[in-house]
């Protein structure tokens, strides 16, 4: 009789952790179905070239907030991967100094640094004395979200190489600056590109730190020293506003950022798959 | 790596031929459905110049104005004496267009319902002791009217909000105790209800939510089909917004307007005049500099022309003509180092 | 070790470069928040962490109204999404095989690739209104009186936002749960099923017992990421700085407070509130996700 309660409890449980799983996933359909729905009839190319219009009049678009958005991207990019790399490098070729220790803590803690906390400091220090929002601050913060998330899969990457390729070309005679950038690094590569791209899908889609650095432009930006339109700060704006073509063009938006970030992610996985780097997912 | 090159160029290209000056402004969003009207004819006018207007608040517009990291502030309540001298007094109030501050509502299904609404009806609403639409106070003064049995949710702005500040100004002249209990100015501490931000976020929330009430500037009521109140005013009539109710508004009080343009209209005198009507200004530095000075007086001398011909079809009301004449005397003091 | 070769002291000096600038910027954010807070901070101490008032007329501030409205969404949210999430995580190391696996897996980490304005998005249009038709309305209909449900049904609110922040943190939480649990040998397993344990009973003995302290880790990182969470949660809490009990009821968080107020306060005292709330959010925030760090630093790097 025991016996059969707990082979009873044995499916039951089965049929829970599989039900749980459906459950958790509804929600990723149910957002993305909704996005689909509602951005899909709103997408034209008038959406992607266009300015937005004046309240209430029709045809306007979101062409300077997906210029603006690239933008910062670039620009948090230039700053933020060669620096998230360095740091990455440094925590796993220097592991046992002093230093390194306390680069990996604070490292740690800015992972958790909340994104908004992050758009205050940027204001604080680049906004203020500029007296200016810009791009450049926008991409700033930007940076600041990237330098940590670059660091942690650098390293780990970089920790995935065996030593014995390292020693190989110590024992070849090639100065040690070369023997990481040349063959460890490479050997990684494909690791640390994929935390890369992961990076950029992460501040893409973030607004907060945004908002008062990079703020929000109605035109296109002609300078990096003035405010810049981007795409998460513009479906904001929009999906709080009572306008009904002001929400159809926030969930296109929400469509286009959607996709650029699965695009992202999925071409990840590719890289995963095709070059087989390192990590059990 | 060339369709690279070749993308970012033909791009800079379509952006940065004729490369504009662009004149950043940022706050209320009381005006902002005018504003958005006035620059972009603006632009029409003068292609070289952007104005790059962003819909934060009146509290964002006089932040941003006093951080200097916008050209030009916007806000429908007048900056104080303490914040004036955080900008050592170099300010300048210019008025731009009237507008009204409606009572919008949403009761569910019976949404044909014309209300009426007296002061004491309206604060006590939003001091949450009067919690249900059907309350027999507001009956009362609707007699006729179908009333649903739902709680009331009072929408305020959660942000620093000059609408906020003329509400709140009407409630501290016509309630005896809201002053004490909540108190005047672009963020109070309110009694009950929910947050929305911006003009924006209020109507939304307004069109959202069933049973909500808020107050919302006239054209974000008007563009988003909301009934709106009719309000009793101190002559005892009941007055619904429109143009001519808040032109009336101002008349009342043309010869109070200070030497800086800081007054309040709510509460005015006159049997049309609509009780919640408020000025709004932008602000400028008395400090201008090169050609983003000058092309700011070329866009503050054309509001107080031309663009005055819009207002009254997005249901603000235009100044009056004696007080444009003051404020162009102002401007024409207004020097661009 | 000794570098002897030029380039090779050059680079490592422009690492430590990089790695001292890091510091500086960290150091940077807690000076920059404990300088603008300095104002309030001084003037009221330790008070302004106690207390309820937030009232910019009177020029009064109290960060507890927001480190309350941040937990209780926060905790609520992990209510929802531990249970699930280990429920998943265990799914796909012990039940689940092969393609599924890897799909539902991808699937997962797919929930964790949404931006929060898109959530927030979501939240506002889609599930405010379904919370306030299908769960709220009933709810207040017959249990209106009740301090957990009191207040009209409006969908925004406390229950809503936990919601989001469930779905938002389940992946963290499911993909830490993972790790810990494939790094638990196969001998465990085998040797619960070699004493005829059922597939289920051996989950329970060998994998989630001994991963207790992980699993808690896990939580704590969950916990992490909700608290900073700011833009889903600004859409859908509703903007009310007041403690509340009801479910129903609006609220607001640390994070959506200086995403409101911020760009706007204008008094000085005001800002160096609001840094001041940043400041609370910037170091419980470190605080947890630091412990959830130590906690999990044995079973995996996450």
């Amino acid at each position: 009789m025991r016996d059969l309660i707990r082979k009873y409890m044995d499916i039951w449980m089965h049929g829970v952790l599989l039900g749980a799983s459906f459950v958790a996933l509804v929600p990723l359909f149910g957002v993305f179905s909704y996005v689909l729905k509602k951005g899909w009839p709103a997408l034209s190319k008038g959406f992607f070239v266009n300015l937005p219009t004046p309240v209430g009049e029709v045809g306007g678009g979101f062409g300077n907030a997906i210029l603006g958005s690239v933008v910062l991207i670039l620009l948090a990019s230039i700053v933020g991967v060669p620096w998230g790399v360095l740091c990455g490098i440094y925590l796993a070729e220097y592991r046992r100094s002093k230093l390194a220790q306390w680069l990996r803590f604070t490292v740690d803690v800015l992972t958790s640094v909340p994104s908004i906390i992050v758009g205050l400091f940027i204001y604080a220090i680049v906004v203020k004395p500029m007296a200016n929002f810009s791009a450049l601050a926008g991409a700033a913060s930007l940076a600041l979200i990237m330098i940590p998330v670059v660091a942690r899969t650098t390293e780990e990457m970089l920790k995935l190489v065996p030593r014995a390729t390292r020693e190989a070309g110590l024992a070849l005679g090639l100065p040690r600056w070369k023997v990481i950038l040349f063959i460890t690094l490479r050997g990684a590569v494909s690791g640390v590109a994929t935390g890369v791209l992961l990076a950029i899908a992460r501040v893409a889609g973030e607004t907060a730190p945004l908002l008062f650095t990079a703020f929000n432009n109605r035109y296109w930006s002609h300078t990096l020293f003035e405010p810049v339109a981007s795409l998460p700060v513009q479906i904001y704006v929009y999906a709080i506003s009572p306008f009904e073509e002001w929400h159809q063009q926030a969930w296109a938006g929400a469509l286009v950022l959607l996709f650029f970030i699965l695009f992202v992610n999925l071409f990840i996985r590719f890289l995963i798959f095709s070059r087989g780097a390192g990590r059990t997912s | 790596m060339k369709l690279l090159a070749a993308i970012l160029i033909t791009t800079m290209a379509q952006i940065g031929f004729a490369s504009p000056i662009t004149l950043n402004g940022a706050g209320a969003t009381f005006p902002y459905p005018l504003y958005s009207k006035w620059f972009s004819e603006y632009r029409k006018k003068a292609p070289d110049v952007q104005v790059n207007y962003n819909s934060i608040g009146s509290g964002g517009g006089i932040r941003q104005f006093a951080d200097q990291t916008v050209d030009f502030g916007a806000s429908d309540a007048p900056m104080t004496d303490e914040q004036i001298e955080k900008v050592s007094g170099k300010v300048v109030h210019i008025p731009t267009t009237l507008g009204a501050v409606v009572i919008s509502y949403n009761l569910g299904d019976e949404s044909s319902v014309d209300l009426k609404l007296t002061p004491n009806l309206i604060a006590e609403i939003y001091l949450g002791k009067i919690k249900k639409w059907n309350d027999p106070l507001i009956q009362k003064i609707n007699p006729g009217a179908k009333l649903p049995d739902r709680s009331i949710v009072p929408v305020y702005r959660s942000d620093g909000s000059g609408t906020t500040a003329i509400f709140t100004d009407y409630l501290s002249k016509t309630y005896p105790d809201w002053k004490s209990e909540v108190g005047q100015g672009t963020a109070v501490k309110w009694k009950a209800g929910i947050g929305g931000r911006g003009n924006e976020g209020v109507t939304a929330q307004i069109k959202q939510t069933k049973g909500t009430i808020g107050y919302i500037e006239f054209v974000y009521a008007e563009q988003n089909h909301l009934p709106v109140a009719a309000i009793k005013n101190t002559a005892g009539q009941f007055v619904s917004p429109s143009v001519a109710a808040i032109t009336s508004a101002a008349q009342g009080k043309l010869k109070e307007i200070p030497a800086d343009f800081r007054v309040s209209i709510t509460d005015a005198g006159g049997k049309k005049s609509y009780p919640i009507a408020g000025v709004t200004y932008l602000l400028v530095s008395t400090e201008l500099q090169g050609e983003k000075g000058k092309k700011l007086l070329d866009l503050l001398r054309w509001i107080m022309g031309p663009a005055q011909q819009y207002s009254a079809k997005l249901s603000y009301a235009p100044l009056p003509k004696s007080l444009i004449h003051r404020v162009e005397a102002k401007i024409k003091t207004l020097k661009v180092k | 070790m000794k570098e002897t070769h030029l380039a090779d002291r050059i680079f490592g000096w422009c690492l430590r470069f990089f790695a001292l600038a890091s510091m500086a910027l960290l150091l940077g954010i807690v000076v920059m928040l404990f300088q603008q807070a300095w104002p309030i901070l001084s003037q009221d101490g330790l008070s302004f962490f106690l207390s309820k008032e937030w009232n910019p007329v009177t020029e009064e501030f109290g960060a507890l109204v927001f480190i309350y409205g941040t937990a209780i969404t926060s905790l609520l949210a992990l209510l929802l999404a531990t249970p699930l999430s280990i429920a998943v995580a265990l799914f796909l190391t012990d039940v689940s095989r092969g393609w599924i696996s890897k799909i539902i897996s991808v699937l997962v980490e797919m929930l964790a690739a949404v931006p929060s304005v898109v959530y927030g998005l979501w939240g506002i249009f889609v599930l405010a209104p379904l919370i306030r038709d299908y769960v709220q309305e009933p709810l207040a209909n017959s249990w209106g009186d009740h301090w957990l449900f009191s207040g009209p049904p409006l969908g925004i609110g406390v229950l809503s936002a936990s919601i989001i922040l469930a779905i938002m943190i389940t992946p963290t939480i499911t993909s830490v749960c993972r790790e810990i649990f494939n790094s638990i040998g196969r001998n465990q397993r085998e040797a619960s099923l070699a004493l005829g344990s059922t597939r289920w009973e051996m989950m329970r003995i060998s994998v989630l017992t001994s991963s207790k302290t992980g699993i808690f880790g896990a939580v704590t990182l969950g916990l992490g990421r909700a608290f900073g969470e700011t833009m889903a949660v600004t859409m859908v809490i509703g903007n009310r700085n007041e403690i509340a009990t009801s479910l129903m009821a609006p609220a607001q968080t640390m994070a959506s407070l200086i995403a409101n107020e911020f760009g706007e306060a204008v008094s000085s005292l005001h800002l160096a509130a609001l840094s001041g709330v940043g400041l609370v959010l910037l170091l419980i925030s470190l605080v947890i996700n630091l412990i959830a760090r130590w906690m999990v630093r044995n079973e995996v790097r996450v």
